[in-house]
């Protein structure tokens, strides 16, 4: 007959481990925008781009420019990494651009199908007619 | 030797040959069944179709979702 036993030092490194694991989890979860990015956008210097990256709206800062070349180098790894099976990095970059567009909030600043930058407003945003 | 070679390849090219025979019909078909469908391109030079962009919108989510530092 064999009757496991849990011994204390095993359900103290489970419970170290379970806590380790959220504390790894919840950073990355809930990681939000470098204030510097989130100010640019809401400057209307920059704005979000049919193609899922984002676009110089005026003549950029070197600040901002370093900023937004950082953020699309890491949005292009995003997208190669993570484009489903069959389906191109651009295909996905765009599919994740329609809903980025969509996710602009009132006064910032989106490139339209036809290259405008527009500023968003309560009403929906002009996008490509094939986004959902 | 050599005899055998030569009569090696000419067996190898003979395969190859007979390989293209029965490849370049499929291979046309292929292509006659992709023609019809051409994607809609409005302004933007990415080459997706509507169907894909939905395809491909519950996982977009998701990357952003998971990702919301860089969008």
């Amino acid at each position: 007959m064999r009757v496991k036993q849990w011994k204390p030092g095993t359900m103290a490194m489970a419970a170290i481990a379970a806590t380790a694991a959220v504390a790894v989890a919840v950073p990355s979860a809930m990681a939000q925008r470098d204030p510097a990015y989130e100010q640019a956008r809401a400057d209307g210097q920059i704005g979000e781009q049919p193609d899922g990256y984002l676009g110089f709206v005026s003549t950029p800062t070197d600040a901002v420019r370093k900023l937004v070349t950082d953020i699309n180098i890491k949005r292009k790894a995003a997208y190669t990494s993570n484009a489903p099976q069959g389906s191109t990095v651009e295909q996905f970059a765009f599919a994740t651009g329609c809903n980025l567009i969509a996710k602009t909030r009132a006064g910032e600043k989106y490139k339209a199908p036809d290259g405008r930058w527009l500023t968003r407003d309560s009403g929906a945003p002009v996008r490509d007619s094939r986004c959902p | 030797m050599t005899a055998i070679k030569t009569g090696a390849r000419r067996h190898a090219i003979g395969a190859h040959a007979l390989a293209s025979l029965i490849l370049a019909p499929a291979l046309a078909g292929c292509v006659q069944i992709d023609t019809p469908d051409k994607p809609i391109e409005i302004n933007l030079n990415i080459n997706i179709k509507q169907e894909v962009v939905y395809r491909l919108d519950g996982d977009a989510k998701k990357l952003i979702e998971q990702n919301s530092e860089i969008f």
